[in-house]
């Protein structure tokens, strides 16, 4: 399965999702206008890599911040995930990823967790 | 010395009022301020101006994170409510053009407000919803987040009324509003959030 990679613009984040690895990874800002449009092949991809995903996967994401049309969109993407967990094929981790003192990107990452079944780990990482 | 008066060439009317109104915008700290439809183009270089701006501003990393989010929030809100205007039967109304100003003080407090035509049929439902936010204390406001994430996993359509829970959440103010008649069909609708 071909891994899916877009760079990152001014207004949606970088993405490298490989499914040899089962590492998935998302960082930068996501605040599209349109951003149904920005996660559709997101949705593709995961719907594939459901068929056949790695032995683990692990999710790392690191936003600076997001939109709520975004924050839609993640949910949708998280319960993508929580189907590749459900189907015992993959066991599959979110690292949440935030930067220190960032409050709201630690709520958001709280908020996620308690909605969706799949383990998050709320980690605090240091900025340069 | 003589009080000086001004000197002018009385070719442009509107040549009278610039320094009146310079002088209300430096007393009332705005950095940037705009009118006219909002397009997508002009959001993006928005953003990138105030996230520049606020680079080099001496406010703590945390308050920047807040103040970009926060005004995309509200720049987008009000951009996603005058596709509502669009096809508008009235265009000699120009209820698809808006406003927003943002303000920044002395003491690094900022405003972000916003100023945008509605149908005055949706006046009251908006008030209400604005009132229950303000009335929310944080923990309310969490919840009330994630219930209506939740519920717009259900609905197609736009934010699902997060946008307001968000800035409410974010700010950790109140969010204040003015509704004005314009006419018979259309209201004009004020939104102030600050953030410190």
């Amino acid at each position: 399965m071909n891994p899916l990679n877009i760079e990152g613009t001014s207004k949606t984040p970088f993405v490298s999702f490989s499914a040899d690895d089962g590492v998935l990874e998302m960082s930068g800002k996501s605040i599209p206008e349109n951003s149904i449009e920005f996660y559709q092949p997101l949705y593709h991809w995961l719907d594939q890599y459901l068929q056949l995903p790695a032995k683990t996967t692990t999710v790392k994401i690191q936003l600076e911040y997001f939109n709520t049309s975004s924050s839609k969109c993640l949910l949708d993407v998280f319960r993508k995930l929580e189907a590749v967990q459900k189907s015992g094929r993959s066991e599959v981790t979110v690292m949440w990823m935030y930067e220190e003192e960032d409050e709201d990107m630690m709520e958001a990452g709280d908020d996620y967790q308690s909605i969706v079944s799949i383990p998050f780990r709320l980690t605090k990482v240091t900025v340069e | 010395m003589k009080e000086s008066a001004s000197i002018t060439s009385h070719t442009d009317p509107a040549m009278f009022n610039i320094y009146e109104m310079y002088k209300r915008m430096e007393g009332d700290d705005i950095i940037l301020a705009f009118k006219g439809n909002i397009t997508e183009e002009l959001l993006t270089s928005v953003f990138q101006i105030m996230e520049s701006r606020l680079e080099m501003s001496p406010a703590e990393l945390r308050l920047k994170k807040k103040v970009n989010n926060i005004l995309v929030e509200c720049l987008q809100n009000v951009y996603h409510h005058m596709e509502d205007f669009t096809d508008d039967e009235q265009p000699e109304d120009r209820a698809g053009s808006a406003m927003f100003l943002i303000c920044q003080d002395k003491n690094n407090r900022y405003r972000i407000i916003t100023g945008n035509h509605i149908l005055t049929t949706h006046v009251e439902g908006l008030k209400t919803r604005i009132d229950e936010v303000n009335a929310m204390t944080a923990e309310e406001l969490k919840a009330h987040y994630i219930e209506a994430l939740r519920r717009s996993e259900l609905s197609d359509k736009g934010g699902a009324g997060l946008g307001l829970i968000d800035m409410a959440r974010k700010s950790g103010k109140k969010i204040n509003y003015r509704f004005d008649a314009v006419n018979n069909r259309l209201s004009f609708f004020s939104l102030v959030i600050s953030v410190d």
